[in-house]
């Protein structure tokens, strides 16, 4: 379970999130939502250490991880796909892989973790050798998330999966992530532009307006509230 | 056209010693872009370990050892104590802080072990081989330089290509933010390339020693020349800099042997001055050149 | 005549820099009046330092780049003042300003790859030209009189003027001169384009402004007070050869800056202070205890080395910075806000830039 109670983090004298508080049970999906420039990203970034909280608290099982390094946090099981992806375009598609899980070689199921990963992206198994920089858009998205789960996470945070992917591919994409938390019990961060399809494999969902949260509630409940929605998620 | 073979051969020979510098400064470019100045310094400083070894009559081949491991603990010190809280800073400030421990570390060796010039016995014999019935001024020990320096690139690209901590060295040049996301220690990472790009600096100071003399200013015009190699190679690429240093080691052979020895520091300064003007990137880099 | 747009400055920047440079001068003339000739020969070294100094503070300061080499351009200006001297009779300005302008033309030469060129770049480069310096002469022996180098005779006191009080006067308005001109340069229009290229230089393009040209200006600008310092130093040492402008020498410089507040140019005459009498107080020093040759030899060596480290670690501003923020401390208690006290705004501060990563 995480737990974030009261989160403010600036940008020297931009404040960017103010008393942020919401939790997310295990093996639920909560959308993250909102404009640009709300906080979303900064959300995600504080979590995994990325980016230092100014005031309050993120606890993770019980544990506070506020002011951990990102090298750490993902030790504690929380794997982070940045926005824009972050695959390394210099590195091959099994190096990416690889390299996500490498911090667990010593596990026994270190290769098992990284087999799966390729086989839940049958894409990627084909282009196992290839540069990362040769990928299309949405197999390099595909590789991000490969990669986040090649580490075993227990909680996964997606960053705009569905940026720059046709609706079929981000339709296919949201069905795989509903499936993660539906069978392996992975809890997840979704944060998303396209407030429609989060909301449709989201169980909660939490609104950022100017770094405040100004709604949180099922994510069915939510997507029938037609103010809220026009007025934060243009839909 | 004897002396042209003699001076091809010294200019590779002394290029690959550049070549072994230049590596180590393009180990610590891709990893921190920083330029290391001190790494001559620091090279002087192992190739005095091992005299100081050798003065106490150890082996040859265990003070040489001791000399490349001391090069491997002084980078990572390096990197902890004076490169670390720089990280962030402007780009400016390791330039200088490098530069002042050139000065300190060639000032404390000085202090150590005298100003003045000494000899550095060489691992095998520096007279020159005769094929047939023409000698070549090229020795049994230049044949050592080639070789062990070709034993370090080899051993680089393939700690780079085939293994873990390879991996995680690329990663940590090219996105340390993503590679920190993917749990590597980015900062034990850049530990590890000061101790490698010192190792390669250590192992250019030995192979030098014996053909120059020793003292503490030594590396300083090889430094000079390493820097061009690298820069001539791209900065960014363990390959670049081999083909740079050979490059720049036949340049200043051939302009030694032609103008005069005081040109071969004309002719690092103008190489640099031009090939910094026309191709500000490299000679020797393409896009496909990082991707090692 | 029209004067190029840098030289019509604004006249109250202009009019403040004079007086400030005049009654810098008054005190400085007193000084050499009642201090001994040994003095005033250091007064003298005071002099050529900071303005060498001023010209790597302002390549710094307003361009963001480092030039490892500056003792090379106070080789051309040295050779080329001494070359002058050997071979005419002409008035001492004419040769100091010679020294000048092949400083500068050279300067121009070798920041030309600069203007596309990052800090390490340029660093590497002009570390490079610190040593081609020392051994040009050696190729050139018979102009440049190769290792034995070029004597200078000193030049003549007016009246019953000590030649040594007669020198300090000499280096001191000839950097104080300097410094003035430097000054107005910073705060023209010139120099506000060149802060402009240095912090944003997209937008510095944008707005018409032609950041290459700038730098290399900039850099020709540099080298052309270092050549200034070496026109000086030629006529304090009396001789000009190799030995004087070795690797140390330049970093001497850099030391200056650091040590004074790069980007500064009172910081530069902090800068020359610490020059002249570190050496001479680590000599003192080291007299005191039992050391060894060798380490008494490479004592001062390290102290520089050591000294630049620790400013650049602790308190990258150096002394003028110190003293900025005391003054501003001051200034808040005394409830008077009043800044505006000098010209560059030193880039070797703690501010971090974004891109790079804190593991
Ligand atoms: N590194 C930074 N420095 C300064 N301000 C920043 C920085 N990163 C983000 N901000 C500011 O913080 C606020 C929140 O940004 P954030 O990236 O978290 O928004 P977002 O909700 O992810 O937006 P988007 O949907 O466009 O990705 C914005 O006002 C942004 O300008
Ligand atoms: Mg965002």
């Amino acid at each position: 379970m995480l737990e974030i109670d009261r989160l403010s983090v600036a940008y020297g004298p931009v404040r960017a999130l103010t008393e942020v508080s919401f939790e997310a049970r295990d093996g639920s999906i909560t959308a993250v939502l909102g404009a640009n420039g709300a906080g979303k990203t900064t959300l995600l970034r504080t979590i995994t250490g990325l980016v230092p909280a100014k005031e309050g608290s993120i606890r993770y099982d019980g544990k506070e991880i506020a002011g951990l390094a990102p090298e750490e946090v993902v030790r504690r099981g929380i794997s982070h796909v940045p926005e824009g992806r972050g695959v390394i375009t210099e590195l091959t598609v099994e190096e990416n892989i690889r390299l996500g899980a490498l911090w667990r070689r010593r596990q026994p199921d270190y290769q098992e973790a990284i087999d799966r990963a390729f086989a839940l992206f049958p894409p990627l198994e084909s282009r196992r050798k290839q540069s990362a920089a040769t990928l299309s858009g949405g197999e390099r998205q595909m590789l991000a998330i490969a990669r986040a789960l090649a580490a075993k996470p227990d909680l996964l945070l997606l960053d705009e999966p569905s940026l720059g992917l046709a609706p079929l591919v981000t339709a296919e994409l949201m069905r795989i992530i509903r499936e993660l938390a539906r069978t392996d019990g992975l809890t997840v961060l979704l944060v998303e532009q396209n407030a429609r399809s989060a909301l449709s494999i989201a169980d909660v969902a939490i609104v950022l307006n100017l770094g405040r949260v100004v709604a949180s509630d099922k994510a069915a409940a939510l997507a029938s509230e037609d103010e809220l929605r026009h007025r934060y998620l243009g839909f | 056209m004897g002396r042209f073979v003699d001076l091809t051969l010294n200019g590779f020979t002394y290029g690959v010693i550049y070549a072994a510098v230049a590596l180590g400064l393009v180990l610590i470019w891709r990893a921190t872009r920083i330029v290391n100045f001190a790494q001559g310094a620091l090279a002087t400083l192992t190739t005095y370990i091992a005299v100081s070894l050798l003065d106490r009559s150890v082996n040859y081949w265990l003070a040489f050892a001791g000399a490349l491991f001391a090069g491997l603990v002084i980078g990572a010190l390096t990197e902890r104590v004076f490169i670390r809280p720089l990280y962030g800073k402007p780009d400016l400030n390791p330039i200088v802080v490098s530069i002042g421990l050139l000065i300190l570390v060639e000032s404390i060796a000085g202090a150590i072990w005298g100003s003045g010039d000494r000899g550095f016995e060489p691992a095998f014999s520096q007279i020159g081989i005769s094929v047939g019935k023409t000698h070549l001024e090229f020795s049994h020990f230049d044949v050592f330089v080639l070789a062990s320096v070709l034993v370090l690139m080899v051993g680089i690209l393939v700690l780079f290509r085939w293994t873990n901590l390879g991996l995680r060295m690329r990663a940590s040049a090219f996105a340390p933010e993503v590679a920190r996301l993917l749990g590597v220690r980015v900062g034990r990472i850049l530990t590890t390339g000061w101790a490698l790009a010192t190792f390669a600096g250590a192992l250019a100071g030995l192979l030098v020693a014996p053909k120059v003399l020793l003292s503490p200013n030594m590396m300083d015009p090889i430094l000079v020349y390493g820097f061009a190699a690298a820069v001539l190679g791209g900065l960014d690429s363990p390959l670049g800099a081999l083909v740079g240093g050979i490059v720049t080691g036949l340049g200043i052979s051939y302009v030694g042997g032609y103008m005069g020895s005081s040109m071969e520091t004309v002719g690092a300064a103008v190489l640099l001055i031009v090939v910094l003007s026309i191709r500000p990137e490299g000679i020797f880099s393409r896009p496909s050149a990082r991707r090692v | 005549m029209k004067l190029p747009r840098w030289l019509r400055l604004p006249t109250q920047p202009l009019l403040r820099h004079l007086l400030l440079a005049v009654a810098g001068g008054l005190v400085l003339y007193v000084i050499t009046l009642s201090v001994s000739q040994y003095d005033n020969l250091e007064l003298a070294e005071i002099g050529w330092y900071a303005i060498a100094i001023a010209g790597l503070s302002v390549l710094t300061g307003v361009n963001g780049q480092i030039s490892l080499g500056h003792g090379a351009f106070m080789a051309v200006g040295a050779y080329s003042a001494g070359l002058m001297m050997e071979h005419f009779d002409l008035p001492l300005i004419v040769p100091v300003l010679v020294a000048v302008g092949a400083a500068a033309v050279i300067g121009g030469l070798v920041g030309l790859p600069a203007t596309r060129l990052k800090g390490p770049y340029l660093a590497g480069v002009t570390l490079a030209l610190a040593f081609a310096v020392q051994d040009l002469p050696n190729k050139f022996s018979s102009l440049f009189n190769g290792d034995q180098g070029i004597i200078v005779n000193p030049p003549t006191p007016p009246g019953t003027v000590p030649a040594e009080r007669w020198l300090a006067w000499i280096t001191l308005f000839g950097a104080v001169v300097g410094m003035v001109i430097l000054a107005n340069f910073l705060r023209s229009r010139f120099g506000r384009s060149l802060r402009a290229v240095r912090d944003d230089e997209i937008a510095a393009s944008a707005a018409g402004l032609n950041p290459a040209r700038l730098r290399v200006l900039t850099f020709a600008v540099s080298a052309a007070a270092a050549g200034l310092a070496g026109g000086l130093f030629a006529l304090w040492s009396g001789i000009v050869s190799p030995d004087s402008f070795s690797l140390f020498l330049s970093i001497q410089l850099l030391a200056g800056m650091v040590i004074g507040g790069s980007g500064s140019l009172i910081g530069a005459w902090w800068g020359a202070l610490a020059l002249v009498y570190i050496p001479e107080w680590t000599q003192n020093v080291s007299g005191h205890f039992n050391l060894s040759a060798g380490v008494k030899a490479n004592m001062q060596n390290a102290v520089f080395g050591l000294l630049i480290i620790v400013i650049m670690m602790l308190a990258p501003s150096g002394i003028q910075g110190w003293l900025r923020s005391l003054w501003s401390a001051i200034g808040r208690l005394a409830r008077r806000s009043k800044g505006d006290s000098d010209q560059a705004v030193a880039p070797l501060t703690s501010t971090p830039s974004p891109e790079r990563i804190s593991p």
